[in-house]
Protein backbone atom coordinates (compact mmCIF):
# COMPACT_ATOMS: atom_id res chain seq x y z
CA UNK A 1 0.00 0.00 0.00
CA UNK A 2 1.50 3.32 -1.06
CA UNK A 3 0.83 6.89 -0.10
CA UNK A 4 -2.08 8.55 -1.82
CA UNK A 5 -3.96 5.45 -2.96
CA UNK A 6 -7.10 5.41 -0.88
CA UNK A 7 -7.97 6.59 2.60
CA UNK A 8 -5.20 7.40 5.09
CA UNK A 9 -6.49 4.81 7.52
CA UNK A 10 -8.51 1.90 6.23
CA UNK A 11 -9.58 -0.65 8.80
CA UNK A 12 -11.73 -3.48 7.50
CA UNK A 13 -13.27 -6.34 9.47
CA UNK A 14 -10.43 -6.07 11.96
CA UNK A 15 -10.12 -8.76 14.61
CA UNK A 16 -7.65 -8.38 17.50
CA UNK A 17 -7.27 -10.86 20.32
CA UNK A 18 -5.50 -10.94 23.65
CA UNK A 19 -4.87 -14.65 24.04
CA UNK A 20 -8.35 -16.21 24.02
CA UNK A 21 -10.22 -12.95 24.55
CA UNK A 22 -11.46 -11.11 21.47
CA UNK A 23 -10.98 -7.36 21.93
CA UNK A 24 -12.01 -6.22 18.46
CA UNK A 25 -14.52 -8.30 16.54
CA UNK A 26 -14.86 -7.20 12.93
CA UNK A 27 -14.28 -3.46 13.20
CA UNK A 28 -14.39 -1.33 10.05
CA UNK A 29 -13.36 2.32 10.19
CA UNK A 30 -11.99 4.87 7.76
CA UNK A 31 -10.13 8.13 8.18
CA UNK A 32 -9.43 10.24 5.09
CA UNK A 33 -6.54 12.63 4.72
CA UNK A 34 -7.09 15.83 6.64
CA UNK A 35 -10.18 14.48 8.39
CA UNK A 36 -11.06 14.65 12.08
CA UNK A 37 -12.86 11.55 13.28
CA UNK A 38 -14.10 10.73 16.77
CA UNK A 39 -14.27 7.28 18.31
CA UNK A 40 -16.51 7.13 21.35
CA UNK A 41 -17.65 4.28 23.54
CA UNK A 42 -17.67 3.00 27.10
CA UNK A 43 -14.68 1.72 29.05
CA UNK A 44 -13.42 -1.61 27.80
CA UNK A 45 -15.04 -1.24 24.38
CA UNK A 46 -11.68 -1.68 22.66
CA UNK A 47 -10.92 1.93 21.71
CA UNK A 48 -7.35 1.86 22.99
CA UNK A 49 -6.84 -1.58 21.45
CA UNK A 50 -7.89 -0.14 18.10
CA UNK A 51 -5.46 2.77 18.42
CA UNK A 52 -2.59 0.51 19.44
CA UNK A 53 -3.29 -1.80 16.50
CA UNK A 54 -3.33 1.19 14.15
CA UNK A 55 0.03 2.22 15.62
CA UNK A 56 1.43 -1.24 14.91
CA UNK A 57 1.85 -2.25 18.55
CA UNK A 58 -0.59 -5.17 18.46
CA UNK A 59 -0.81 -8.05 15.99
CA UNK A 60 -3.80 -8.31 13.66
CA UNK A 61 -5.67 -11.59 14.08
CA UNK A 62 -7.99 -11.05 11.11
CA UNK A 63 -9.12 -8.45 8.57
CA UNK A 64 -7.05 -5.47 7.41
CA UNK A 65 -5.51 -2.46 9.03
CA UNK A 66 -3.94 -0.33 6.30
CA UNK A 67 -2.18 2.89 7.27
CA UNK A 68 -1.05 4.93 4.25
CA UNK A 69 1.15 7.43 6.02
CA UNK A 70 2.81 8.12 9.32
CA UNK A 71 0.81 7.74 12.49
CA UNK A 72 1.70 8.94 15.97
CA UNK A 73 -0.19 8.40 19.18
CA UNK A 74 -0.95 10.58 22.17
CA UNK A 75 -1.56 7.77 24.66
CA UNK A 76 -4.04 7.66 27.50
CA UNK A 77 -2.47 8.94 30.71
CA UNK A 78 0.20 10.83 28.71
CA UNK A 79 2.87 8.11 29.21
CA UNK A 80 5.72 10.60 29.28
CA UNK A 81 9.32 9.74 30.08
CA UNK A 82 8.69 11.18 33.53
CA UNK A 83 12.28 11.37 34.77
CA UNK A 84 13.59 12.92 31.56
CA UNK A 85 13.44 16.57 30.53
CA UNK A 86 10.68 18.09 28.44
CA UNK A 87 13.25 18.64 25.71
CA UNK A 88 14.34 14.99 25.72
CA UNK A 89 10.71 13.85 25.65
CA UNK A 90 10.09 15.93 22.54
CA UNK A 91 13.30 14.88 20.82
CA UNK A 92 12.56 11.20 21.42
CA UNK A 93 9.25 11.70 19.62
CA UNK A 94 11.33 12.18 16.46
CA UNK A 95 12.97 8.74 16.75
CA UNK A 96 11.58 7.65 13.37
CA UNK A 97 12.33 10.88 11.50
CA UNK A 98 15.44 12.95 10.75
CA UNK A 99 14.44 16.37 12.02
CA UNK A 100 14.83 16.37 15.81
CA UNK A 101 14.58 20.10 16.41
CA UNK A 102 11.70 20.69 18.85
CA UNK A 103 11.49 24.47 18.29
CA UNK A 104 8.25 24.28 16.30
CA UNK A 105 6.62 22.53 19.27
CA UNK A 106 7.75 25.40 21.51
CA UNK A 107 6.22 27.80 18.98
CA UNK A 108 2.98 25.87 19.23
CA UNK A 109 3.01 25.64 23.06
CA UNK A 110 5.05 28.69 24.20
CA UNK A 111 4.37 27.65 27.80
CA UNK A 112 6.62 24.62 27.34
CA UNK A 113 9.58 26.67 26.10
CA UNK A 114 10.21 27.98 29.60
CA UNK A 115 10.26 24.45 31.08
CA UNK A 116 12.35 22.62 28.51
CA UNK A 117 14.94 21.60 31.12
CA UNK A 118 12.43 20.44 33.70
CA UNK A 119 11.63 16.79 34.32
CA UNK A 120 8.40 16.00 32.50
CA UNK A 121 6.96 14.24 35.55
CA UNK A 122 7.02 17.47 37.57
CA UNK A 123 4.73 19.36 35.17
CA UNK A 124 1.01 19.92 35.73
CA UNK A 125 -1.48 17.61 34.02
CA UNK A 126 -2.26 20.10 31.27
CA UNK A 127 1.41 20.82 30.59
CA UNK A 128 2.12 17.09 30.49
CA UNK A 129 -0.64 16.64 27.93
CA UNK A 130 0.99 19.40 25.85
CA UNK A 131 4.28 17.48 26.00
CA UNK A 132 2.49 14.28 25.00
CA UNK A 133 0.86 16.02 22.02
CA UNK A 134 4.15 17.73 21.16
CA UNK A 135 6.08 14.46 21.34
CA UNK A 136 3.62 12.86 18.91
CA UNK A 137 3.82 15.87 16.57
CA UNK A 138 7.61 15.55 16.47
CA UNK A 139 7.13 12.46 14.28
CA UNK A 140 5.38 14.72 11.71
CA UNK A 141 2.40 12.36 11.53
CA UNK A 142 -0.19 12.28 8.78
CA UNK A 143 -2.57 10.88 11.37
CA UNK A 144 -2.56 11.85 15.03
CA UNK A 145 -4.25 9.23 17.17
CA UNK A 146 -5.30 10.82 20.45
CA UNK A 147 -6.40 8.59 23.33
CA UNK A 148 -8.45 10.47 25.95
CA UNK A 149 -7.39 14.05 25.43
CA UNK A 150 -9.54 15.38 28.27
CA UNK A 151 -9.07 12.75 30.99
CA UNK A 152 -8.25 14.36 34.33
CA UNK A 153 -7.87 17.87 32.94
CA UNK A 154 -9.71 21.09 33.76
CA UNK A 155 -12.32 22.14 31.14
CA UNK A 156 -10.42 25.30 30.21
CA UNK A 157 -7.26 23.34 29.46
CA UNK A 158 -9.24 20.77 27.48
CA UNK A 159 -10.78 23.56 25.38
CA UNK A 160 -7.37 25.01 24.65
CA UNK A 161 -5.91 21.64 23.66
CA UNK A 162 -8.93 20.91 21.47
CA UNK A 163 -8.48 24.29 19.79
CA UNK A 164 -4.82 23.41 19.12
CA UNK A 165 -5.87 20.14 17.47
CA UNK A 166 -8.46 21.93 15.33
CA UNK A 167 -5.88 24.49 14.20
CA UNK A 168 -3.23 21.84 13.44
CA UNK A 169 -5.82 19.99 11.39
CA UNK A 170 -6.80 23.14 9.49
CA UNK A 171 -3.33 24.51 8.93
CA UNK A 172 -1.28 21.39 8.20
CA UNK A 173 -3.96 19.02 7.02
CA UNK A 174 -3.03 16.49 9.67
CA UNK A 175 -5.81 13.97 10.22
CA UNK A 176 -6.96 13.25 13.77
CA UNK A 177 -8.54 10.15 15.23
CA UNK A 178 -9.84 11.17 18.65
CA UNK A 179 -10.80 8.62 21.27
CA UNK A 180 -12.81 10.28 24.04
CA UNK A 181 -14.85 9.44 27.12
CA UNK A 182 -16.21 12.95 26.84
CA UNK A 183 -18.44 12.22 23.86
CA UNK A 184 -19.83 15.74 23.77
CA UNK A 185 -16.36 17.22 23.25
CA UNK A 186 -15.47 14.60 20.64
CA UNK A 187 -18.67 15.05 18.66
CA UNK A 188 -18.30 18.82 18.70
CA UNK A 189 -14.69 18.73 17.56
CA UNK A 190 -14.93 16.05 14.89
CA UNK A 191 -17.40 16.18 12.00
CA UNK A 192 -17.64 12.39 11.78
CA UNK A 193 -17.71 9.73 14.48
CA UNK A 194 -17.90 6.03 15.26
CA UNK A 195 -19.41 4.40 18.35
CA UNK A 196 -17.58 1.31 19.58
CA UNK A 197 -19.15 -1.12 22.06
CA UNK A 198 -17.63 -4.43 23.21
CA UNK A 199 -15.39 -4.72 20.19
CA UNK A 200 -17.94 -3.79 17.51
CA UNK A 201 -18.89 -0.57 15.76
CA UNK A 202 -22.57 -0.03 16.68
CA UNK A 203 -23.12 3.35 15.06
CA UNK A 204 -21.29 5.71 12.74
CA UNK A 205 -21.92 8.81 10.69
CA UNK A 206 -21.80 12.59 10.84
CA UNK A 207 -21.44 13.77 14.43
CA UNK A 208 -24.51 15.97 14.19
CA UNK A 209 -26.75 13.03 13.33
CA UNK A 210 -25.17 10.80 15.95
CA UNK A 211 -25.58 13.32 18.74
CA UNK A 212 -29.27 13.68 17.84
CA UNK A 213 -29.87 9.91 17.95
CA UNK A 214 -31.68 8.84 21.09
CA UNK A 215 -29.45 5.85 21.77
CA UNK A 216 -26.23 7.88 21.68
CA UNK A 217 -27.76 10.63 23.78
CA UNK A 218 -28.86 8.22 26.45
CA UNK A 219 -25.63 6.28 26.59
CA UNK A 220 -22.94 8.91 26.05
CA UNK A 221 -24.33 12.40 26.33
CA UNK A 222 -26.33 11.89 29.51
CA UNK A 223 -29.46 13.28 27.92
CA UNK A 224 -29.56 16.23 25.59
CA UNK A 225 -29.15 19.02 28.11
CA UNK A 226 -27.04 17.77 31.03
CA UNK A 227 -23.55 19.10 30.39
CA UNK A 228 -21.57 15.97 31.26
CA UNK A 229 -22.29 12.24 31.20
CA UNK A 230 -22.82 11.98 34.94
CA UNK A 231 -24.20 8.83 36.48
CA UNK A 232 -27.85 8.58 37.37
CA UNK A 233 -29.26 12.05 36.79
CA UNK A 234 -29.18 12.51 33.06
CA UNK A 235 -29.11 8.88 32.11
CA UNK A 236 -32.75 8.27 31.38
CA UNK A 237 -33.01 11.34 29.20
CA UNK A 238 -35.65 12.67 31.56
CA UNK A 239 -35.32 16.26 30.37
CA UNK B 1 48.74 3.95 59.55
CA UNK B 2 50.95 2.95 56.67
CA UNK B 3 49.19 -0.40 56.55
CA UNK B 4 45.76 1.20 56.67
CA UNK B 5 46.56 3.42 53.70
CA UNK B 6 47.81 0.43 51.78
CA UNK B 7 44.59 -1.47 52.47
CA UNK B 8 42.64 1.61 51.42
CA UNK B 9 44.44 1.95 48.10
CA UNK B 10 44.09 -1.73 47.23
CA UNK B 11 40.45 -1.60 48.35
CA UNK B 12 39.75 1.35 46.08
CA UNK B 13 41.39 -0.42 43.13
CA UNK B 14 39.35 -3.62 43.53
CA UNK B 15 36.31 -1.47 44.33
CA UNK B 16 36.70 0.14 40.92
CA UNK B 17 36.55 -3.24 39.20
CA UNK B 18 33.40 -4.06 41.23
CA UNK B 19 32.00 -0.73 40.03
CA UNK B 20 32.52 -1.69 36.39
CA UNK B 21 30.81 -5.04 36.93
CA UNK B 22 28.02 -3.26 38.83
CA UNK B 23 27.52 -0.77 36.00
CA UNK B 24 27.19 -3.72 33.64
CA UNK B 25 24.37 -5.07 35.82
CA UNK B 26 22.79 -1.60 35.87
CA UNK B 27 23.13 -1.01 32.11
CA UNK B 28 21.32 -4.26 31.34
CA UNK B 29 18.74 -4.09 34.14
CA UNK B 30 17.68 -0.53 33.37
CA UNK B 31 16.70 -1.33 29.81
CA UNK B 32 15.49 -4.93 30.11
CA UNK B 33 14.59 -5.38 33.82
CA UNK B 34 16.67 -8.54 33.65
CA UNK B 35 19.27 -9.26 36.34
CA UNK B 36 22.00 -10.75 34.20
CA UNK B 37 23.56 -13.62 36.11
CA UNK B 38 26.14 -14.11 33.36
CA UNK B 39 27.67 -10.74 34.26
CA UNK B 40 30.59 -12.34 36.15
CA UNK B 41 31.37 -14.55 33.17
CA UNK B 42 31.98 -11.46 31.01
CA UNK B 43 34.76 -10.43 33.38
CA UNK B 44 36.26 -13.93 33.27
CA UNK B 45 36.10 -13.93 29.47
CA UNK B 46 37.81 -10.52 29.41
CA UNK B 47 40.59 -11.58 31.77
CA UNK B 48 41.24 -15.00 30.23
CA UNK B 49 41.06 -13.73 26.66
CA UNK B 50 43.53 -10.95 27.44
CA UNK B 51 45.86 -13.53 29.01
CA UNK B 52 45.64 -15.80 25.96
CA UNK B 53 46.17 -12.91 23.53
CA UNK B 54 49.17 -11.62 25.47
CA UNK B 55 50.55 -15.18 25.34
CA UNK B 56 50.24 -15.06 21.56
CA UNK B 57 52.43 -11.97 21.47
CA UNK B 58 49.83 -9.25 21.20
CA UNK B 59 51.09 -6.12 22.94
CA UNK B 60 49.47 -4.70 26.07
CA UNK B 61 46.67 -2.37 25.17
CA UNK B 62 45.75 -4.22 21.99
CA UNK B 63 45.23 -7.50 23.83
CA UNK B 64 43.04 -5.88 26.48
CA UNK B 65 41.05 -3.99 23.85
CA UNK B 66 40.35 -7.13 21.82
CA UNK B 67 39.42 -8.96 25.04
CA UNK B 68 36.88 -6.25 25.91
CA UNK B 69 35.50 -6.54 22.37
CA UNK B 70 35.14 -10.31 22.80
CA UNK B 71 33.33 -9.79 26.11
CA UNK B 72 30.98 -7.31 24.40
CA UNK B 73 30.29 -9.91 21.72
CA UNK B 74 29.60 -12.49 24.42
CA UNK B 75 27.21 -9.97 25.99
CA UNK B 76 25.38 -9.55 22.71
CA UNK B 77 25.09 -13.34 22.28
CA UNK B 78 23.77 -13.80 25.82
CA UNK B 79 21.29 -11.00 25.10
CA UNK B 80 20.12 -12.67 21.88
CA UNK B 81 19.37 -15.89 23.74
CA UNK B 82 17.93 -14.24 26.85
CA UNK B 83 15.70 -11.52 25.36
CA UNK B 84 15.82 -12.12 21.60
CA UNK B 85 12.37 -13.69 21.64
CA UNK B 86 9.97 -10.76 21.89
CA UNK B 87 7.85 -10.69 24.98
CA UNK B 88 9.87 -13.11 27.08
CA UNK B 89 9.21 -12.25 30.74
CA UNK B 90 12.25 -10.85 32.61
CA UNK B 91 12.19 -13.75 35.07
CA UNK B 92 12.55 -16.29 32.25
CA UNK B 93 15.42 -14.23 30.81
CA UNK B 94 17.06 -14.14 34.23
CA UNK B 95 16.99 -17.93 34.46
CA UNK B 96 18.43 -18.14 30.94
CA UNK B 97 21.36 -15.90 31.93
CA UNK B 98 21.93 -18.07 35.01
CA UNK B 99 22.07 -21.13 32.77
CA UNK B 100 24.44 -19.49 30.34
CA UNK B 101 26.67 -18.36 33.22
CA UNK B 102 27.05 -21.94 34.43
CA UNK B 103 27.30 -23.30 30.89
CA UNK B 104 30.13 -20.87 30.21
CA UNK B 105 32.38 -22.94 32.54
CA UNK B 106 32.57 -25.74 29.98
CA UNK B 107 33.33 -23.37 27.12
CA UNK B 108 35.93 -21.49 29.13
CA UNK B 109 37.70 -24.69 30.21
CA UNK B 110 37.72 -25.94 26.61
CA UNK B 111 39.25 -22.72 25.31
CA UNK B 112 41.45 -21.48 28.15
CA UNK B 113 41.98 -24.52 30.38
CA UNK B 114 41.02 -24.98 34.01
CA UNK B 115 43.97 -23.21 35.68
CA UNK B 116 43.82 -19.73 37.15
CA UNK B 117 45.54 -17.20 34.93
CA UNK B 118 47.11 -13.85 35.57
CA UNK B 119 49.39 -11.47 33.75
CA UNK B 120 51.49 -8.50 34.69
CA UNK B 121 49.68 -5.23 34.74
CA UNK B 122 51.33 -1.86 34.48
CA UNK B 123 54.85 -2.38 35.88
CA UNK B 124 56.34 -0.23 38.62
CA UNK B 125 54.93 1.56 41.58
CA UNK B 126 54.49 5.08 42.78
CA UNK B 127 54.76 6.62 46.23
CA UNK B 128 51.85 8.89 47.05
CA UNK B 129 51.67 10.44 50.51
CA UNK B 130 54.16 7.94 51.87
CA UNK B 131 52.21 4.95 50.54
CA UNK B 132 53.80 2.85 47.86
CA UNK B 133 51.25 1.47 45.50
CA UNK B 134 51.51 -0.43 42.22
CA UNK B 135 50.90 1.67 39.13
CA UNK B 136 48.26 -0.90 38.15
CA UNK B 137 46.10 0.45 41.03
CA UNK B 138 46.31 3.92 39.55
CA UNK B 139 45.58 2.58 36.07
CA UNK B 140 42.45 0.82 37.35
CA UNK B 141 41.22 4.00 39.03
CA UNK B 142 41.98 6.15 35.98
CA UNK B 143 40.29 3.77 33.53
CA UNK B 144 37.23 3.46 35.77
CA UNK B 145 36.94 7.25 36.12
CA UNK B 146 37.27 7.68 32.35
CA UNK B 147 34.70 4.96 31.73
CA UNK B 148 32.16 6.60 34.05
CA UNK B 149 32.74 9.97 32.38
CA UNK B 150 32.22 8.38 28.96
CA UNK B 151 29.07 6.58 30.13
CA UNK B 152 27.64 9.81 31.56
CA UNK B 153 28.30 11.58 28.26
CA UNK B 154 26.81 8.67 26.34
CA UNK B 155 23.58 8.51 28.35
CA UNK B 156 23.09 12.26 28.75
CA UNK B 157 24.35 13.67 25.48
CA UNK B 158 23.77 11.15 22.69
CA UNK B 159 20.46 10.29 21.07
CA UNK B 160 21.07 6.54 21.41
CA UNK B 161 21.88 6.99 25.09
CA UNK B 162 18.65 8.93 25.60
CA UNK B 163 16.71 6.21 23.81
CA UNK B 164 18.19 3.62 26.18
CA UNK B 165 17.16 5.79 29.14
CA UNK B 166 13.71 6.14 27.59
CA UNK B 167 13.32 2.34 27.48
CA UNK B 168 14.12 2.31 31.18
CA UNK B 169 11.85 5.24 32.00
CA UNK B 170 8.74 4.04 30.17
CA UNK B 171 9.02 1.02 27.85
CA UNK B 172 5.47 1.40 26.54
CA UNK B 173 6.06 5.03 25.56
CA UNK B 174 9.39 4.04 24.02
CA UNK B 175 7.60 1.56 21.75
CA UNK B 176 4.99 4.24 20.95
CA UNK B 177 7.58 6.64 19.57
CA UNK B 178 8.97 3.80 17.48
CA UNK B 179 11.96 2.68 19.55
CA UNK B 180 12.62 -1.05 19.15
CA UNK B 181 12.95 -1.95 22.83
CA UNK B 182 14.27 -5.44 22.10
CA UNK B 183 17.06 -4.02 19.98
CA UNK B 184 17.86 -1.50 22.73
CA UNK B 185 17.99 -4.43 25.15
CA UNK B 186 20.60 -6.08 22.93
CA UNK B 187 22.62 -2.85 22.87
CA UNK B 188 22.50 -2.82 26.65
CA UNK B 189 23.66 -6.46 26.82
CA UNK B 190 26.63 -5.66 24.57
CA UNK B 191 27.43 -2.65 26.75
CA UNK B 192 27.14 -4.81 29.88
CA UNK B 193 29.47 -7.35 28.29
CA UNK B 194 32.05 -4.68 27.49
CA UNK B 195 31.89 -3.29 31.03
CA UNK B 196 32.28 -6.77 32.52
CA UNK B 197 35.17 -7.49 30.17
CA UNK B 198 36.87 -4.24 31.11
CA UNK B 199 36.57 -5.16 34.78
CA UNK B 200 38.12 -8.53 33.96
CA UNK B 201 41.17 -7.21 32.11
CA UNK B 202 41.84 -4.74 34.92
CA UNK B 203 41.27 -7.26 37.71
CA UNK B 204 43.32 -10.18 36.38
CA UNK B 205 46.72 -8.59 37.16
CA UNK B 206 45.50 -7.89 40.72
CA UNK B 207 44.12 -11.35 41.43
CA UNK B 208 44.28 -14.51 39.27
CA UNK B 209 41.09 -15.38 37.41
CA UNK B 210 39.83 -18.86 36.57
CA UNK B 211 36.75 -20.18 34.79
CA UNK B 212 34.70 -20.16 38.00
CA UNK B 213 35.78 -16.76 39.34
CA UNK B 214 32.55 -15.35 37.91
CA UNK B 215 30.50 -16.05 41.04
CA UNK B 216 32.72 -14.00 43.34
CA UNK B 217 32.99 -11.19 40.81
CA UNK B 218 29.25 -11.16 40.16
CA UNK B 219 28.36 -11.19 43.87
CA UNK B 220 30.56 -8.17 44.53
CA UNK B 221 29.27 -6.35 41.45
CA UNK B 222 25.66 -7.18 42.26
CA UNK B 223 26.02 -6.09 45.88
CA UNK B 224 27.35 -2.75 44.64
CA UNK B 225 24.55 -2.45 42.06
CA UNK B 226 21.92 -3.12 44.72
CA UNK B 227 23.08 0.07 46.46
CA UNK B 228 21.42 2.04 43.69
CA UNK B 229 18.43 -0.29 43.27
CA UNK B 230 20.26 -1.68 40.19
CA UNK B 231 19.20 1.53 38.44
CA UNK B 232 21.71 4.24 39.34
CA UNK B 233 25.32 3.85 38.15
CA UNK B 234 26.78 6.57 40.36
CA UNK B 235 25.27 5.10 43.52
CA UNK B 236 26.61 1.73 42.39
CA UNK B 237 30.07 3.30 42.09
CA UNK B 238 29.87 4.56 45.66
CA UNK B 239 28.66 1.15 46.79
CA UNK B 240 31.48 -0.59 44.97
CA UNK B 241 34.16 1.62 46.56
CA UNK B 242 32.68 1.09 50.04
CA UNK B 243 32.59 -2.63 49.40
CA UNK B 244 36.13 -2.80 48.01
CA UNK B 245 37.58 -0.89 50.97
CA UNK B 246 35.53 -2.87 53.51
CA UNK B 247 36.75 -6.15 52.05
CA UNK B 248 40.38 -5.00 51.99
CA UNK B 249 40.12 -3.96 55.64
CA UNK B 250 38.46 -7.20 56.69
CA UNK B 251 41.04 -9.24 54.78
CA UNK B 252 43.88 -7.14 56.18
CA UNK B 253 42.90 -7.00 59.83
CA UNK B 254 41.23 -10.39 60.25
CA UNK B 255 41.16 -13.38 57.92
CA UNK B 256 41.29 -13.16 54.13
CA UNK B 257 38.64 -15.86 53.93
CA UNK B 258 36.10 -13.54 55.55
CA UNK B 259 36.52 -11.17 52.62
CA UNK B 260 33.79 -12.55 50.39
CA UNK B 261 31.37 -12.64 53.30
CA UNK B 262 31.40 -8.85 53.42
CA UNK B 263 29.57 -8.49 50.11
CA UNK B 264 26.97 -11.09 51.05
CA UNK B 265 26.24 -9.57 54.45
CA UNK B 266 26.13 -6.08 52.99
CA UNK B 267 23.81 -7.15 50.17
CA UNK B 268 21.47 -8.92 52.56
CA UNK B 269 21.33 -5.94 54.92
CA UNK B 270 20.69 -3.54 52.02
CA UNK B 271 17.96 -5.65 50.50
CA UNK B 272 16.15 -6.07 53.82
CA UNK B 273 16.47 -2.34 54.47
CA UNK B 274 15.27 -1.38 51.02
CA UNK B 275 12.39 -3.85 51.09
CA UNK B 276 11.20 -2.55 54.47
CA UNK B 277 11.51 1.03 53.26
CA UNK B 278 9.87 0.63 49.89
CA UNK B 279 6.72 -1.23 50.90
CA UNK B 280 4.82 1.69 52.48
CA UNK B 281 5.67 3.97 49.57
CA UNK B 282 4.14 1.60 47.07
CA UNK B 283 1.04 1.24 49.17
CA UNK B 284 0.66 4.98 49.28
CA UNK B 285 1.06 5.20 45.52
CA UNK B 286 -1.57 2.55 44.95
Amino acid sequence: MRDGTGPLLDVGDLVVRYGQATALDGVSLRVDRGEMVALVGPNGAGKTTLLNTVCGLLPVAGGDCAVRGRVAQVPEGRQLFADMTVDDNLRLGAWTVRDRDPSRIYDLFPQLATMRRRQAGTLSGGEQQMVAVGRALMARPDLLAVDELSLGLAPMIVDSLAEHLRRLNEESGMAVLLVEQNARLALELCPRAYVLETGRIVASGPSGELSRSAAVQAAYLGGAITPSPSEGEGRGGGF
Amino acid sequence: MQLLLQYLSSGIATGCTFALVATGFVAIYRVTRVVNFAQGAFAVIGGMAAYALLGRGLPHGAAELVAVGLAATAGLLVGLVAIGRRGSPPLASLIITLGIGIGSYAVLILIFGDQPVSYDGLPGSAAIGGVTMPLQFLLVVAVTAATFALLAAFFNRTYLGRALTACSSNPHAARLVGIDTTRMGLVSFALGGALGGLAGVLLTPLQPVSFNSDVGIAINGFAAAVFGGILRPVTALVGALVLGVAEALVAGYSKASYESGVALVLMLALMVWQASRRAPVEEAAA
